[in-house]
C-alpha cells in the first residue's frame, strides 16, 4: 500500500511485492563536494526507486512507489517525469491522480514539481477541468492567498481552460480579506486587462479608479493600491491629468496628517507630469514641512522631496536623486 | 558592529556532511549540484576554493552529465535539467575547466529548449518560467554559444513578463517578484537589452523592498529574508539604482543572521542555517563591497575574476 500522507510503512525490503527487486545505491562517488546524509526509510525508497527507474519499470507498484518517494521529497524532478510515464502507460484514471495530487499539494504548496504535474494533468482533462482547478487553488489560497505557484497556476487555468466568470469578484473578496494582499491586486490586474468578458483596462477604468481610491482612503500606507491606480492610467498621462480624482485623494490623505507617504510620492509624479496644485495643495504641505529646515520660498515639488527625505530614511538617496533630477516645468 | 565570520563559513560548507539526517540534507539530494554551485561559489569568495579536491568535485559534475542530450541532472542518476545545467557549466567556469564539456551537445540542449514564443521550457516536460530564460541566455554566454537561439524572441518574451510596477512576473501577467526580476534583469543584461527596462520605476520598486529591519524581501508586504540580499540588490547594481537603498542596515541584516558558534548564514536572524542562506549572504555581502570578499558579477552570479577570464582571456 502507498503512504503519500507521511505514514509509516513496513520497510520495502521486508515486503513481498518487493521481493525481486534489487535495490540499487545512489551513487555520490569518493567522496562527494556536497555529501549527504540520507534518512533510512528515504534512502531505501530511492534505491528501490532508481532500480525500477533504471529497469524502466512502468507498473502500478512503481507508480505506488513514486507516491511514497514524493511525500517523502516532492521537489525530485525524477520522480515526478517517472509517474508521468507511468500513468500514460498504464492510461490511469487522471481524475483519481487529480485527487492525489490534491492531498500532496496541500501538504507541500510551495513545491514547483507538483503544480508542473497539476497542470500536465489539467491539460490532459481539457477545459471541463477548470472549475475543479480554479476551486483547488481557491482552497490553497485559504491557506496562503500569496502562494507564487498556485497563483501561476490559476491565471494558466484561466487563460488555458477558461473560467473567468467569477474571477473579479473572487479578486474582489481576497482584497476584502486583506487589502494588503499585493496577489490579489496583480490578479485584479490581469482580470481587467485580461479577462475576455470585461472589455479591457479602457472600459474598466473609472469603476476600478473609484475601487482603489476607497482602499487607498481606508489604508494609505498600502503600496498595492497606489500602484494600481498608476497603472490604471498607464500609457495614458493626459487622462491622469485631466482626471481630477486622482490628485483628490492625494489631498484627502495629506490633509489626514497621518500615513501620507505614497501620496506625496504620488503628488511628485503628478507635478513631474505637469500638474497646477491649487494653494491647497501648497499650504498643506508647507504645514507638513518641518518649519525650521526647510526654507519657505522652495517649490513644492522640492519641499515634496524634502519631506520624503525625511520621512523615508531608507529610501534617501531615492528621494534626493528625484528633487535633483526635477523636470524644468515644476522648478 | 556584527563581523562577518568566515572562517565560520567555510568550515560550515565543508562539514556538511557531518551533520545527521536533518531535512535540508533530505531535500537537496535532488539538487545537490545546485547546492555544490552555492558552496563552492562561496568558497571562492572567501579565497577558500582550494580547500576543496578539484579533480573529484569535476569528476562528479560530469557524473551528472547526460551523454545522449547534452543535458544535466541534479545528481547522479538524476534527469536533465536547464536549472542544473547552469550549475554544472558555473562550477566548471569557477575551476576554469570548461574544456571537459562537449559544448556543442550542452548548447544544443539549451538550445532546444526554446520555444516559438521565445520563451524556455525547463526540461523536456514543457514547464515555462521567466527562471529558465536566465538560465538558458547564462549558461549560453558562459558557453559562447548565443548564437545558438534567437535571442530577439528570447528578449520579447522576457518583456512580455514587465509589469505596471516596473517588475516582471514568471510568466505575462505574473505578479512581480524579487526572483523573477533577477533572472529578468540577469537575462537583459547578458543580451545588452536593458534599455527595455524602466529603470527609474524598477529601482523605486526594488528598494521599497527594504524593510524597517534592514533586510530585504521579496514582495510587498512579505517578510526580509536573506536570499533577497541577492536578488534584489543584484538587480539594483545591474540597473545602476544600488545606492537607493540604505546598504549599512542591510550589511547588519545580512550579519545578524549568521550561526557565530557552527558558520552558516540563514534566512533571518535566530533561524536555521542553510547553504543556499550561505551563499546568498556572502554574495550580498560581496556585492555590498564588504571588505575581505572577492567581488561578484550581478548578472553571471559568478565571481569576476571568472567572468573576466571567461571574456577577456585572449
Amino acid at each position: 500500500m502507498s503512504s503519500d500522507d507521511g505514514e509509516e510503512c513496513p520497510p520495502l525490503s521486508q515486503r513481498p511485492e518487493w521481493a525481486d527487486v534489487r535495490p540499487v545505491p545512489q551513487d555520490d562517488g569518493p567522496n562527494p563536494v556536497v555529501p549527504i546524509h540520507y534518512r533510512e526509510n528515504f534512502r531505501e525508497a530511492m534505491d528501490y526507486f532508481r532500480a525500477v527507474y533504471l529497469a524502466d519499470e512502468r507498473s502500478l507498484r512503481s507508480l505506488n512507489l513514486t507516491s511514497e518517494v514524493i511525500g517523502l521529497n516532492p521537489g525530485n524532478y525524477t520522480v515526478w517525469h517517472f509517474r508521468r510515464l507511468v500513468l500514460e502507460a498504464l492510461n490511469a484514471d487522471l481524475h483519481e491522480e487529480r485527487d492525489y495530487v490534491d492531498r500532496v499539494a496541500e501538504r507541500f504548496p510551495k513545491n514547483y514539481q507538483i503544480w508542473h504535474h497539476r497542470r500536465w494533468l489539467a491539460e490532459k482533462l481539457g477545459p471541463k477541468a477548470a472549475d475543479k482547478e480554479l476551486e483547488f487553488t481557491k482552497k490553497i489560497f485559504t491557506i496562503d492567498a500569496k502562494n507564487y505557484h498556485t497563483w501561476s497556476h490559476r491565471q494558466w487555468v484561466l487563460q488555458a481552460l477558461g473560467g473567468w466568470d467569477d474571477e473579479l469578484d473572487y479578486c474582489q473578496k481576497l482584497i476584502e480579506d486583506d487589502v494588503f494582499n499585493n496577489s490579489a491586486w496583480n490578479q485584479r490586474y490581469f482580470v481587467i486587462t485580461k479577462s475576455p468578458l470585461l472589455g479591457g483596462l479602457q472600459a474598466m477604468r473609472e469603476s476600478e479608479v473609484s475601487f482603489a481610491i476607497k482602499a487607498i482612503l481606508t489604508n494609505p500606507q498600502n503600496e498595492s493600491p497606489w500602484r494600481y491606480l498608476r497603472g490604471l492610467y498607464k500609457g495614458d498621462i493626459e487622462q491622469l491629468l485631466s482626471d481630477n480624482q486622482v490628485p483628490e485623494v492625494c489631498l484627502k490623505v495629506l490633509k489626514s496628517g497621518r500615513n501620507f507617504l505614497f501620496a506625496l510620492s504620488m503628488l511628485l509624479d503628478l507635478l513631474c507630469f505637469g500638474f497646477q496644485p491649487t494653494d491647497e495643495f501648497k499650504r498643506i504641505v508647507k504645514g507638513l514641512t518641518n518649519s525650521e529646515s526647510s526654507s519657505s520660498d522652495a517649490n513644492l515639488a522640492t519641499s515634496v522631496c524634502n519631506i520624503l527625505e525625511t520621512i523615508d530614511p531608507l529610501r534617501a538617496n531615492y528621494w534626493a536623486w528625484r528633487r535633483s533630477t526635477l523636470p524644468s516645468i515644476v522648478c | 558592529m556584527e563581523k562577518l565570520e568566515g572562517e565560520k563559513h567555510v568550515k560550515y560548507i565543508l562539514s556538511v556532511e557531518k551533520r545527521k539526517d536533518d531535512f535540508e540534507s533530505l531535500v537537496m539530494d535532488h539538487l545537490r549540484i545546485n547546492g555544490a554551485y552555492w558552496g563552492l561559489t562561496t568558497l571562492d569568495l572567501l579565497h577558500k576554493l582550494d580547500c576543496v579536491d578539484q579533480e573529484e568535485a569535476i569528476s562528479w559534475v560530469m557524473q551528472c552529465y547526460h551523454e545522449d542530450c547534452g543535458g544535466f541532472g541534479g545528481n547522479v542518476g538524476h534527469d536533465p535539467h536547464l536549472l542544473y545545467t547552469l550549475s554544472a557549466v558555473q562550477i566548471l567556469a569557477l575551476f576554469d575547466k570548461l574544456d571537459v564539456l562537449d559544448v556543442e551537445m550542452v548548447s544544443k540542449y539549451v538550445s532546444g529548449l526554446q520555444n516559438e514564443d521565445g520563451s524556455f521550457s525547463g526540461d523536456m516536460w514543457g514547464e515555462i518560467d521567466t527562471r529558465f530564460s536566465y538560465c538558458a541566455i547564462c549558461c549560453l554566454s558562459i558557453l559562447h554559444c548565443m548564437d545558438k537561439i534567437n535571442v530577439e524572441k528570447a528578449v520579447n518574451y522576457i518583456v512580455s513578463c514587465k509589469n505596471l510596477d516596473g517588475g516582471f512576473g514568471c510568466t505575462p501577467g505574473g505578479e512581480s517578484h524579487s526572483g523573477q526580476i533577477f533572472c529578468c534583469i540577469g537575462a537583459l543584461a547578458i543580451t545588452g537589452s536593458l534599455h527595455h527596462v524602466d529603470k527609474d520605476l524598477l529601482g523605486w520598486w526594488l528598494c521599497e523592498r527594504q524593510c524597517i529591519d534592514g533586510g530585504l524581501n521579496g514582495r510587498p508586504e512579505k517578510f526580509a529574508d536573506v536570499c533577497y540580499s541577492w536578488w534584489v540588490l543584484s538587480s539594483l547594481i545591474i540597473i545602476d539604482r544600488a545606492h537607493w537603498i540604505d546598504k549599512s542596515k542591510l550589511i547588519n541584516f545580512i550579519l545578524n543572521c549568521q550561526d557565530k558558534e557552527k558558520g552558516g548564514i540563514s534566512d533571518r536572524p535566530d533561524n536555521a542555517v542553510d547553504v543556499f542562506h550561505t551563499y546568498f549572504g556572502v554574495a550580498g555581502l560581496s556585492l555590498l563591497e564588504y571588505p575581505g570578499l572577492k567581488p561578484i558579477d550581478p548578472a553571471y552570479a559568478l565571481p569576476v575574476d571568472v567572468v573576466n577570464r571567461l571574456f577577456f582571456r585572449k
